[in-house]
């Protein structure tokens, strides 16, 4: 995307001390990598007064725009909100100056997944992780094992099991994966970040 | 593509269609047979990624939605009908437009071309060029008396990233009212559902849920109609509150007006048995 301006260039916030050498702010990585214009925001709050989630969070989204307009890299990677934000995009589509609030959470957690920072919501990364394991293992998403795998995780066997059963009841929820033929192919997608870390 | 003459489509059914949602799946390939739309199963496709992968590495994200794509025959648009899937396939599609690099590495890796120009749409845009007009004259049952929510969610007319794509908001109230049915727009259309939330955090979720099944009750409206199949599921598992609408699949009405009669097999698979509704309004009829 081409619309972002890096306000600040090669100044020396919190993040950049820290780490011992220059690197871009905070505000400019952000900016860079989600094609958000994040340094219009003027905390009008749109998009926390939007947010169907925000009671889950820890920031509104607009603070967590401020905190990365302040640098705070920390803060940030660690808070709840990005982890709640499942990109519904409410925020964006309601921002008067079309900032994309939801593409900065998706770098946000992109970031936070890299640095392997403290995860603020860590329920919600075993739930990924179990996706992933699943997509790997089958190239598509086989919902029962990814539950039951979930469980397994979290250890909560009996939460939601009454839903679990209505559903498997209904037939909703296959024993038997549906799944990709050309397995290698799919294997071969599995050398990211993600794989060589977890 | 212009107008609906090619009648050929790839199709992508993506893992909710192809698992948990089959009576969605179900019913839009016979609406499709009906409409004579021949839609081909994509060749052994695999997950777009979701926001799973999204979530976690980019790269995998790309890959995943990109070898559908490299599956795609040329020629034929590629249909998808949950706005996820077809969120994440045309994403990646603009990313390797913009990214040659990359697009040449995987098509190097598999030893198939990556089609940047093949078209990607949503089913509700095959409909809407197929013309209303055609599509009424097929219609066999009336829908007329069914007062519905149009309930479209958050990703098909949303994510600025894609504003660029065509949308067809308010193309479901055009479509069901073409076929007779009433609209309800007074409620919470394009309110999330919750996601994958609902998987992980109910306690979230269920409120939410609530907020939308309540609206669509306020509006006096005997259904909510979704163009997704996630939100689909989670309108019927996270409602706790007595107001038990049924929540149909786009897909389901549709074939239903245009005289698919397999409904009974698509119909038990709800949790909200949506067959009292279907009888009094054949009984009206």
């Amino acid at each position: 995307m081409s619309q972002v301006q890096p306000l600040i260039q090669d100044d020396m916030t919190p993040d950049a001390v820290e780490s011992g050498k220059l690197r871009p702010s905070l505000a400019a990585e952000v900016g860079e990598r989600s094609g958000a214009a994040l340094n219009r925001c003027y905390q009008c709050k749109s998009c926390g007064n939007g947010c169907p989630f925000v009671q889950a969070m820890d920031y509104t989204p607009n603070q967590v725009l401020r905190l990365v307009q302040f640098g705070m890299r920390q803060e940030v990677l660690t808070c709840k909100t990005i982890w709640v934000c499942v990109g519904c995009h409410t925020c964006s589509s309601q921002c008067p100056m079309s900032i994309d609030i939801a593409a900065v959470m998706d770098t946000l957690r992109l970031m936070a997944v890299e640095e392997g920072v403290a995860i603020g919501k860590a329920n919600i990364i075993d739930f990924h992780e179990e996706v992933l394991r699943s997509l790997e293992k089958y190239g598509r998403a086989h919902k029962l094992g990814i539950m039951l795998g979930y469980k397994r995780q979290t250890g909560r066997w009996l939460k939601d099991l009454d839903v679990g059963l209505k559903m498997l009841a209904r037939r909703k929820l296959d024993l038997i994966p549906s799944r990709v033929r050309d397995v290698k192919e799919i294997a071969d997608l599995f050398t990211c970040y993600w794989r060589e870390t977890a | 593509m212009s107008d609906v003459h090619q009648q050929d489509f790839s199709y992508f059914p993506g893992c909710s269609l192809a698992t948990t949602a089959a009576e969605s799946n179900r019913s839009l390939m016979q609406a499709a047979r009906i409409l004579g739309l021949n839609l081909i199963e994509l060749e052994d496709w695999n997950c777009c990624g979701s926001s799973s992968a999204q979530t976690m590495c980019k790269n995998l994200s790309l890959a995943m939605a990109a070898r559908n794509l490299s599956l795609a025959p040329p020629g034929r648009p590629l249909v998808a009908m949950c706005p996820r899937c077809l969120h994440y396939l045309r994403s990646a599609q603009e990313c390797l437009k913009a990214d040659p690099q990359t697009r040449e590495d995987l098509e190097a890796k598999w030893g198939r071309p990556i089609p940047t120009d093949l078209e990607i749409m949503h089913f509700m845009e095959v409909l809407v060029r197929y013309g209303l007009d055609r599509l009424k004259v097929n219609a066999r049952r009336s829908l007329k008396g069914l007062r519905f929510v149009p309930y479209y969610g958050c990703t098909l007319a949303r994510p600025p990233r894609l504003a660029k794509e065509k949308y067809f908001q308010g193309e479901m109230e055009n479509i069901l009212t073409a076929l007779g049915a009433e609209a309800v727009p007074d409620a919470l259309m394009y309110r999330c559902c919750g996601s994958f939330l609902s998987a992980t955090d109910p306690e979230i979720v269920t409120p939410l849920v609530q907020e939308i099944i309540g609206s669509a009750a306020a509006a006096k409206a005997d259904c909510l109609v979704t163009a997704c199949a996630m939100c689909q599921l989670n309108l019927e598992i996270r409602n706790t509150s007595k107001s038990k609408i049924p929540i149909f699949h786009f897909s389901e009405i549709l074939a239903l007006a245009l005289g698919a009669d397999d409904y009974e097999e698509w119909f038990v698979r709800h949790l909200v048995d949506p067959r009292p509704l279907i009888q009094k309004l054949a009984k009206a009829a």
